[in-house]
């Protein structure tokens, strides 16, 4: 067996314990609830793809997963940890909503509106972002506890908008009381790709914005800059980067890219904000952008494939009596597998100690 | 005045889950390890600190003893979920933010299914009752301000001097401590860091699992997704204010309960002021005291987030 043979049986080996490792915690998880376990699995993994319906269903939740990863992996190759999403969403769903409706009896052709709301919704969002940014840049502030301060922050600012200044007045005739936006106008809403189903024409900005976030990071010298500012933040100092700053700007791209995957799931899918609309896509983001090793090519089917077990997680809790819930845990046992993996797959030590004694050995023989 | 008393009062009962989490917390981060799953340890603790008197409740009235199981449980899984962070850290060496996020996407979660799977909606138990102190608890103000409360409570400002003792006073307070600003050199004396580190990952998560067992079984009475609402977060960030050491770590947690307590007092008062405005006010809170202790960053374990390799000699 030669080195380079090695590496890679080593790196694949490591692989599939890192799966079997998930699969077990996660049946651990399923046995203590008292579920089928196999049941489970099949239900998570067929169900979703078995009609045009559940996969519909399955694109638009890789929809929102997929921007707010992408814009996660931005932040992450710069050095800086988004866990803030779900705030940025919140705010940006805030911005193009309340764009959207004052815009909407305007004489303004109605793309424009669209156009001008999402970018609405990115500021707001951008805005949410840029605190924790010059927080890290200026005053050393951990962006982990920021980021999640503020997505408490945002989430009480999320509620108080609805039940007050954006609260539909025919609720308040009505009195259900049901903490809502008005309804936009129809021809604001993004367009149904196909008949029958929630797939709306955020995919396209979806798959635009993994183009994007290609180029900006890898194509461009302001990627560079970005990426050798997170790989080594010293050395980049030392060649002239001004860290902070790239630290501050690639959170503001971070949280617009979130703000943006709330404006497109309010003019695409709900067309008026809710309270919910954000329900753990910040966190699940983190898992999607990780899962998709943090690059564009990655992430797109990373998000598929949460995409999927968001919506088979909702049948196990109809076919199998599991609470959808249980995806939560899901993600948790994927991250600390994942980052426990990856560092023992990087880990150069490691695998000189292990192949010193499993390629000499052979040699002896 | 009034007021005032009423936001104490309150402000004191509240404090304690973010007292025991975050003494928990400096324990982990005294020994070089930064846990951010803290909030899904509470989480767990919460849900199985009720759970125990709600199996085996009697039409509401449950035995004193049950409460006592529950929250016996809360802290050894607490303290299991902490050996388990330290598998994927110390063991595995992963990064500590993002691993600890998982843990808390974990403990959170797994909350969330196992109440709904096992209890389905809001119930709630009957908890632990207040104990007042004898002849303390009659003073006047002062008396049902601090001596007429939870037997929890006590002990909870009760580990401050206890946890200051451990820290400073014992041998493995200094082990603990040199792990967690020069393992290298602990190392070099034949301390075997990675074991230290798990202990008090142990003791932290216990720590945390108690809290939030505090919460379920004392304060709310119930379990309920929201019921930790970032307190574990909170508890993190309390620690870097109270410069690692448990008695500014308690005025921390004293300071952001009457943040909490205020909103409550208000709108006991009638006062006129939007509720979530009043519940923000915590987490503002956090941010500013973070952005303003720039010179308690000196302070902090050198080697905090960092995992030890013996190969690497830092």
């Amino acid at each position: 067996m030669t080195k380079h043979n090695f590496t890679i049986y080593y790196k694949i080996s490591i692989i599939i314990l890192a799966i079997l490792a998930a699969l077990a915690m996660s049946a651990a998880v399923l046995l203590i609830l008292g579920a089928d376990v196999m049941k489970t699995y099949a239900v998570i993994l067929f169900e979703p793809l078995k009609n045009k319906i559940e996969v519909t269903e399955v694109l638009v939740r890789a929809i929102p997963l997929s921007i707010i990863a992408l814009g996660i992996t931005v932040a992450y190759r710069s050095g800086i940890i988004n866990i803030g999403a779900e705030g940025q969403m919140a705010m940006g769903i805030l911005g193009t909503t309340s764009m959207a409706l004052g815009l909407a009896s305007a004489p303004i052709p109605p793309v424009l509106v669209i156009i001008i709301s999402l970018v609405a919704g990115g500021i707001t969002g951008g805005i949410w972002g840029f605190v924790p940014g010059i927080l890290k840049a200026k005053f050393q502030v951990s962006e982990l506890l920021s980021t999640v301060m503020l997505n408490y922050i945002a989430a009480q600012f999320y509620t108080f908008c609805l039940r007050g200044p954006l609260l539909d007045p025919a609720e308040m005739t009505t009195g259900s009381g049901t903490p809502q936006s008005m309804r936009l106008p129809k021809d604001l809403w993004l367009g149904r790709l196909l008949r029958g189903t929630r797939l709306h024409a955020g995919i396209f900005i979806a798959l635009g914005l993994a183009l994007l976030v290609y180029f900006l990071l890898w194509r461009t010298t302001y990627g560079y800059k970005m990426r050798a500012a997170g790989a080594g933040k010293k050395a980049a100092r030392y060649g002239g980067i001004n860290v902070g700053l790239y630290l501050t700007v690639s959170m503001v791209i971070s949280g617009a890219f979130a703000g943006l995957a709330g404006g497109i799931e309010v003019l695409g899918l709900h067309h008026r904000a809710i309270e919910g609309i954000t329900s753990g896509y910040g966190f699940s983001g983190i898992v999607v952008a990780l899962f998709g090793a943090l690059h564009p090519a990655g992430i797109v089917p990373a998000s598929f494939f949460f995409g999927m077990l968001l919506v088979g997680a909702d049948m196990t809790q109809r076919m199998v009596g599991v609470p959808a819930n249980m995806i939560q845990v899901l993600e948790g046992i994927i991250i600390l597998v994942i980052v426990s993996a990856q560092m023992v797959l990087g880990d150069t030590y490691l695998m000189d100690r292990l192949e010193r004694r499993f390629v000499h050995k052979e040699a002896v023989k | 005045m009034n007021f005032v008393i009423n936001i104490i009062t309150l402000g004191i009962p509240f404090s304690v889950a973010l007292l025991l989490a975050s003494l928990g917390e400096m324990f982990n981060q005294r020994a070089g390890i930064f846990n951010l799953g803290c909030e899904g340890i509470m989480a767990m603790g919460a849900f199985l600190g009720m759970l125990v008197p709600y199996a085996y409740g009697q039409g509401g009235a449950t035995p004193g003893y049950f409460n006592v199981l529950g929250l016996l449980l809360a802290t050894a899984v607490g303290a299991l979920l902490g050996l388990f962070f330290g598998l994927s850290v110390i063991t595995f060496k992963a990064p500590q933010g993002i691993a600890g996020i998982g843990l808390q996407m974990f403990g959170v979660g797994l909350a969330g299914t196992m109440f709904r799977h096992f209890i389905g909606g809001t119930q709630s138990v009957p908890g632990i009752g207040t104990a007042p102190v004898p002849l303390l608890s009659k003073i006047p103000v002062l008396g049902p301000m601090l001596f007429s409360n939870n037997v929890l409570v006590y002990i909870a400002f009760l580990l401050v001097p206890v946890s200051y003792w451990v820290l400073f006073k014992t041998q493995w307070g200094l082990k603990v401590r040199a792990c967690g600003t020069f393992p290298g050199a602990a190392d070099s004396l034949g301390i075997d860091v990675n074991r230290i580190r798990f202990q008090s990952l142990a003791v932290g998560g216990a720590l945390a699992g108690l809290a939030g067992a505090y919460l379920s079984l004392c304060q709310a009475k119930m379990f309920s997704d929201e019921i930790i609402a970032g307190r574990g977060f909170i508890a993190v960030a309390l620690v870097y204010f109270g410069y690692w050491n448990p008695v500014n770590i308690m005025w921390g947690a004293l300071l952001f309960s009457l943040a909490q307590s205020f909103q409550f007092a208000i709108q006991a008062q009638g006062i006129n002021f939007p509720y979530e405005f009043a519940v923000m006010l915590p987490y503002v809170l956090v941010i500013v005291t973070l952005a303003f202790s720039r010179d308690k960053k000196m302070q902090e374990p050198t080697a905090l987030g960092i995992p030890f390799d013996r190969e690497k000699r830092v």
